[in-house]
């Protein structure tokens, strides 16, 4: 552990000693969230959604090892399988509704988790490898969801599986044989289904790799905290366990509450009713649309219709829908104010919420049908996501004059500054003036 | 040279995307198109209240028995219900013998062979049988039927927009194409007439549908409930049948939802009290002493 | 920093002895239990999703026309995706089952005990041996009937007398005699 005051593990009873000589398991455990993990004192509920993406994996990969033992992944039968689930398996309807629910839940807690570390930077230094690995978790997330989406074998499982494979006929020359070489034929069948439910069997386990690179990665710098401030010393911190472990789980339990409304109440609210009509690849439903979770970058693939310059629009869409995503990867380079919390940013605050905002438009303009209103509102939300991240942002760190900030966790705990008030005491030397304050770097 | 022109790369691929969209908006047309006929005259469903809306929502039994009744006397004609079998009736509360006698009374036979020279031969459905289809296949319904082709009524209710409530004004919102007003008083324009072989039906997505009228009078199907046999009491009764068949686990679903939420609730006050408990002496006051020495 | 150390350490290593700890211990034990409680509640749909759906339970009882099986002859078929046999015995195989005596048997049973009242010439077994499951040779025309003329199992060598009693081999207990009903002269039902 990076902080020299971390507790360091002393196995008590002879067998956990044992253990621990021969296989450092439980001090792998306690390191990582037991009282050798020192956590700022002063997180608030945003830092919860962490430990719930990591609950909503579980849900996922249980629910969906149970799935795949009724399953069948074949053109003919995939659809009645799925509904022999929800019919005859006992208690199938639970553990399906639970995995097609969870999924929204996932991306649901994962969202808030990204729009956390967008307010309060925690994807500056020292943490940019937190942030990549989180990209690339994220990634995988969306081809995972899409591709499990697929597999029940409805009207918009196919017609998704159509559209969305065919992003990569965008590509110039080497499209169109990319996308029949995914597919294995010409429109989605037994050979695309196939491969989709073998792959998206596998990739939760990729995403559980890739996690525990993230919490690697994270506990080499520490979490970050609502000030930005570094940890100075053990007054700003408190061992994972109990203090974190406790908040976590009330968390878990608010968490499931909302979960559980949705899985027992309405199961249904978050699909599409035409995913209830078996794929039929001669007729396409009147209305495509995506899962709410894609609908912010369908509306950015949609907003571009003009052949402009020699790239055509369809190639523009594409390319914007997957520069939306792409260009998080470079953040930490793109966003170069040093402070790290938008509590001390009274300018990027700002565009932060007008950002949030834009992506929830985007969100309904996704789904939205589309006429003249409808495409230029999305032309001109597409277009302040890029000028937020690739215009706004670098020009907002070299003119914004941040805010003093507290001179420690502690101090802005004991002055109750761990959310928005105005931050305490008189700017000695070390912070003085209006340039960006300093934060040494781990 | 990199050095320089690093940090305007991010403003460059920006300005690319966003000069991209301004000739989109600037090159598009701003025309909205005429109303058509169909957004003038298409109606949203009419409400339709059911004993299992909401979250603490049951089935009505004796209105499920109705129900399946109508659709085993006017809708199984044409429609199957390829996801339920008889054993699943049980639910509506048939017993297993009652069961048995539907299956072995259904009007269409299942697909067999004959045991002894293995011939293509058709058998008394039994309880474990899904329902058998009226048509052996697509094409075969589709021939039937002036090429429209009569879908599957397992789960109708979670397939469309509207569920239950849509059945049930889809069932009783037939009308006279030459005669209909829509709310401004329009009536409806030649272009919106029914094509041959197509009926008007306002709550139909498409205004025409090729499905003839199924529940036409009174007393079509006779009720022995003392329930009034009227067109009304078989569209709201075929419409709560048809939510049972693509949800026979909604009971089940909202006692265990309620149990789980109730759980839930204890556990969560519990966890909050706990945390509450084991943050006590690390809010605020607990370390004034620990900054002077800081 | 001499202030840290009481607050600072994680309970349980050196708890300060006050009034308010039973409760806040008691809360924690409560609110962990909860939680164990939960996930053992969780744990059964996820086993018993593993158990026969209620399609295959359908499937549990079967009727069988048993008109066409002449004296001497059997027949296999199906239930719960086991064989059964039923075999019309011959009144000969009869008197040969009955002179054995019950006692001498590995597994002891009389032929009267295997099947039903006044019907002692229709047995009705499951086709699989009780060693480890193979389906033994002997029900149908021209197999091997084995060393004591019923059925033999080529696996491990079980050899099982007219009335499906073991007699020699590794298997422990006669062929089981499935629940079963006569519905009519000519048709029973099993299961």
């Amino acid at each position: 552990m990076s902080f020299p005051w971390a507790a360091h593990y002393a196995p008590k009873h002879p067998l956990m000693r044992w253990l621990d000589e021969r296989l450092p398991m439980p001090r792998l455990v306690y390191n990582a969230i037991g009282a050798g993990y020192p956590v700022p004192r002063n997180l608030n509920y945003f830092w919860n959604f962490g430990v719930l993406a990591g609950l909503a994996l579980v849900i996922q990969i249980v629910t969906g090892v149970v799935l795949g033992m009724h399953y069948a992944a074949n053109g003919g039968v995939a659809f009645d399988s799925v509904e022999k689930i929800m019919r005859d398996v006992n208690q199938g309807w639970f553990i399906r509704y639970a995995h097609a629910n969870g999924a929204s839940f996932f991306l649901a807690v994962v969202y808030i988790h990204i729009f956390r570390g967008l307010y309060y930077g925690s994807y500056k230094a020292p943490r940019e490898m937190v942030w990549l690995i989180g990209v690339v978790i994220f990634l995988l997330m969306m081809a995972t969801a899409f591709m499990g989406y697929v597999l029940p074998w409805g009207q918009m499982s196919f017609w998704g599986a159509q559209v969305i494979t065919g992003f990569f006929s965008a590509i110039p020359v080497v499209g169109e044989p990319i996308r029949i070489w995914l597919l294995g034929g010409y429109a989605p069948d037994n050979d695309a289904l196939n491969r989709f439910f073998s792959l998206h069997y596998l990739l939760p386990f990729v995403i559980a790799g890739c996690i525990i690179l993230h919490i690697w990665a994270l506990h080499i710098p520490g979490s970050n905290n609502p000030t930005g401030v570094d940890v100075k010393g053990p007054q700003d911190t408190v061992p994972f366990h109990p203090y974190y472990t406790a908040k976590d789980g009330f968390g878990v339990g608010v968490a499931l509450l909302v979960f559980s409304l949705f899985l027992f109440f309405m199961p249904n609210a978050l699909g599409h009713p035409d995913n209830y009509i078996p794929a039929n690849p001669l007729s396409t439903p009147a209305h495509i649309v995506p899962e709410w979770y894609f609908l912010p970058f369908y509306a950015i693939l949609k907003a571009f219709t003009g052949d402009f310059l020699w790239i055509p629009a369809k190639l523009w869409g594409v390319l914007a829908m997957f520069g939306s995503i792409l260009l998080l990867f470079f953040l930490p380079w793109i966003d170069r104010s040093p402070v790290r919390s938008s509590n001390y940013r009274p300018l990027y605050k700002k565009f932060f919420w007008v950002l949030v905002v834009d992506v929830i438009l985007l969100g309904y303009l996704g789904q939205a049908e589309p006429n003249w209103k409808t495409v230029l509102a999305s032309q001109i939300c597409a277009g302040y996501y890029f000028a937020h991240f690739l215009i706004i942002l670098p020009i907002v760190s070299m003119i914004e004059r941040p805010l003093p900030l507290p001179r420690s966790i502690s101090e802005s705990v004991l002055h109750g500054e761990d959310e928005e008030s105005a931050p305490y005491g008189v700017a000695d030397a070390s912070h003085a003036g209006h340039g960006p304050a300093p934060q040494p770097a781990a | 040279m990199f050095r320089l022109f690093a940090p305007l790369i991010a403003p460059i691929v920006g300005l690319g995307f966003l000069l991209s969209l301004l000739f989109a908006i600037v090159t598009a047309s701003y025309e909205s198109e005429p109303e058509s006929t169909q957004q003038r005259f298409h109606l949203e469903h009419k409400e339709l209240k059911l004993a299992s809306d909401g979250p603490l929502g049951k089935y009505d039994r004796a209105q499920l028995q109705r129900g399946f009744q109508v659709y085993k006397e006017v809708c199984a004609a044409c429609h199957s219900m390829r996801l339920v079998a008889f054993r699943h009736l049980e639910a509506l509360g048939f017993t297993a013998p009652e069961v048995k006698a539907i299956a072995s009374q259904w009007q269409i036979e299942v697909p067999s062979i004959n045991p002894d020279t293995g011939e293509p031969a058709t058998r008394k459905a039994l309880p474990s049988d899904f329902m058998p289809s009226p048509y052996a296949n697509e094409t075969a319904a589709r021939a039937a039927n002036n090429n429209a082709l009569p879908p599957d009524l397992s789960l109708i209710t979670k397939a469309r927009e509207g569920h239950a409530p849509y059945v049930y004004s889809l069932l009783t919102g037939y009308r006279d194409p030459k005669t209909y007003k829509n709310e401004h008083g329009e009536a409806l324009p030649a272009d919106g007439q029914p094509p041959a072989g197509l009926h008007f039906n306002p709550y139909f997505p498409n205004l025409n549908i090729a499905m003839p009228p199924p529940l036409t009078a009174n007393g079509q199907v006779t009720y022995t409930d003392g329930t009034p046999a009227t067109v009304e009491n078989y569209a709201k009764d075929v419409s709560a049948f048809l939510v049972w068949t693509a949800e026979p686990e909604l009971e089940g679903r909202h006692r265990a939802g309620v149990a789980t939420i109730i759980f839930l609730l204890i556990a969560t006050t519990l966890a909050y009290m706990a945390y509450q408990n084991i943050w006590r002496d690390k809010k605020k006051h607990g370390k004034r002493t620990s900054l002077t020495d800081a | 920093m001499a202030t840290l150390d009481q607050t600072d350490l994680p309970p349980g290593e050196a708890p300060p002895p006050e009034h308010g700890l039973r409760r806040r211990d008691w809360l924690n034990v409560a609110a962990v239990s909860f939680a164990g409680v939960g996930a053992a509640a969780i744990v059964i749909p996820l086993v018993n999703q593993m158990n026969p759906s209620a399609d295959v339970l359908a499937l549990a009882s079967i009727e069988v026309d048993i008109s066409k099986i002449e004296s001497g002859m059997g027949i296999k078929t199906s239930w719960r995706k086991q064989p059964v046999f039923i075999r019309n015995l011959t009144p000969a195989e009869v008197a040969s089952a009955n002179k054995v005596p019950a006692s001498s048997l590995r597994d002891p049973q009389t032929l009267a005990e295997r099947t039903k009242e006044g019907k002692q010439n229709w047995l009705v077994q499951l086709g699989v041996c009780t060693h480890l499951g193979c389906i033994p040779l002997g029900i149908g025309e021209g197999e091997n009937k084995g060393p004591f003329n019923g059925y033999f199992c080529p696996c491990h060598g079980s050899a099982y007398d007219e009335a499906g009693r073991i007699r020699q081999g590794p298997a422990p207990k006669n062929l089981v005699v499935p629940d079963y009903a006569f519905k009519s002269d000519t048709v029973i039902q099993i299961g």
